[in-house]
């Protein structure tokens, strides 16, 4: 590929990535301002959106850097709190295949917001499936990777009091939970997701709930499979 | 903790990162059918997961304690009224966020 064909690729790209890329620069700044304020700079940060690249993982990550070093819960917590993008893999299988050298990169790169443009949108005019997922998946980190330095350099020079600043997370579950709410096939999952989170969180408490909470929700969801499906069906 | 001891937490949390994103890829490689009942966890679990993310956000709120969980309540609701009302994700994400953080640091 010659600078010219790639030049025309990332532009003919761009388009499905600017809600992500306003979305990145102010969520990696916010993780930035965040994780400066426990003690880490924008190296760290920028180190982070290179390698993790996961805007939850991160900003649970840059609360578990600030207490006593625990490798073996960082690894399982992180495991739970990912857990989710197992099923946007699996959605991808098929997408995914055939892409070859790119595979793996694409693969690493799948996050929320990269699976919800690359699900939904088609490839531009002119543009090979394949040039288009790579753009996409390679912007989007390029976004988060500017996002988290810059929100960690400038959180050392601005006499911000960034207290409250980890809400962004909640906001972002709550607004991508909220347009799930508005297609009716989606209300019951979603029903059981918080009502076996919430009934694991008084039974096991806030440090336990979750693995109980998935294990719940797997099982109420396959026996709830056929009502569910039958919703699907008659809302489709 | 140390430097180092911070490097090795982060490169556990890019691991087992990664190993979320892979997983399903190394389980049904390329060219193998996905079972239907995989197929239908797929389309089910996000909304399920996404409920549940919510709930580990505030899984730290003590709502029989001063301030009751109110800047949570309160800046949740904003949240998810602004996005059933103007469907604009970053504006709703930014109004919440910025209300959140003038409650805990100014009224509560």
């Amino acid at each position: 590929m010659n600078l010219k064909k790639i030049a025309s690729a990332v532009k003919s790209s761009f388009a499905p990535t600017i809600p992500v890329m306003t979305g990145y620069l102010f969520m990696g700044a916010a993780f930035g301002i965040l994780l400066q304020s426990k003690g880490y700079n924008f190296l760290w940060s920028g180190f982070m959106a290179v390698v993790i690249y996961a805007g939850s993982a991160q900003f649970v990550a840059a609360e578990l850097l600030s207490k006593a070093f625990n490798p073996l819960n960082a690894f399982l917590v992180i495991l739970m709190v990912n857990a989710r993008h197992i099923f946007y893999g699996f959605s991808m299988l098929d997408k995914y295949s055939g892409m070859g050298k790119i595979r793996p990169y694409l693969v690493f790169s799948l996050t929320d917001e990269t699976f919800t443009v690359l699900y939904s949108a088609q490839p531009p005019q002119g543009l090979s499936q394949k040039a288009f997922y790579l753009c996409v998946s390679l912007m989007n980190q390029i976004y988060w990777v500017i996002g988290c330095i810059a929100g960690g350099a400038a959180g050392s020079a601005l006499p911000i009091n960034p207290r409250g600043i980890d809400f962004v997370m909640t906001a972002l579950f709550v607004a991508i939970f909220a347009d799930l709410l508005r297609e009716k096939q989606n209300r019951v999952p979603a029903a059981v997701g918080v009502f076996a989170s919430v009934l694991c969180l008084f039974i096991f408490g806030a440090e336990n709930f979750l693995i109980p909470a998935m294990l719940l929700m797997a099982l109420a969801l396959t026996v709830l499979k056929k009502p569910i499906e039958r919703l699907a069906a008659k809302y489709e | 903790m140390s430097e180092s001891q911070a490097l090795i937490s982060v490169l556990l949390i890019a691991a087992a990162t990664v190993l979320t994103r892979a997983l399903p890829f190394i389980i049904f490689p390329s060219g193998k059918e996905t079972p239907a009942y995989i197929r239908y966890l797929g389309k089910v679990l996000p909304c399920a997961a996404i409920g549940m993310l919510v709930v580990y956000c505030v899984k730290a709120v003590k709502p029989l304690e001063f301030p009751y969980g109110l800047p949570e309540l309160i800046s949740i609701a904003l949240v998810a009224v602004m996005q059933f009302w103007k469907k604009n994700t970053l504006l709703s994400i930014f109004a919440g966020t910025v209300l959140y953080m003038l409650l805990v640091q100014l009224v509560f």
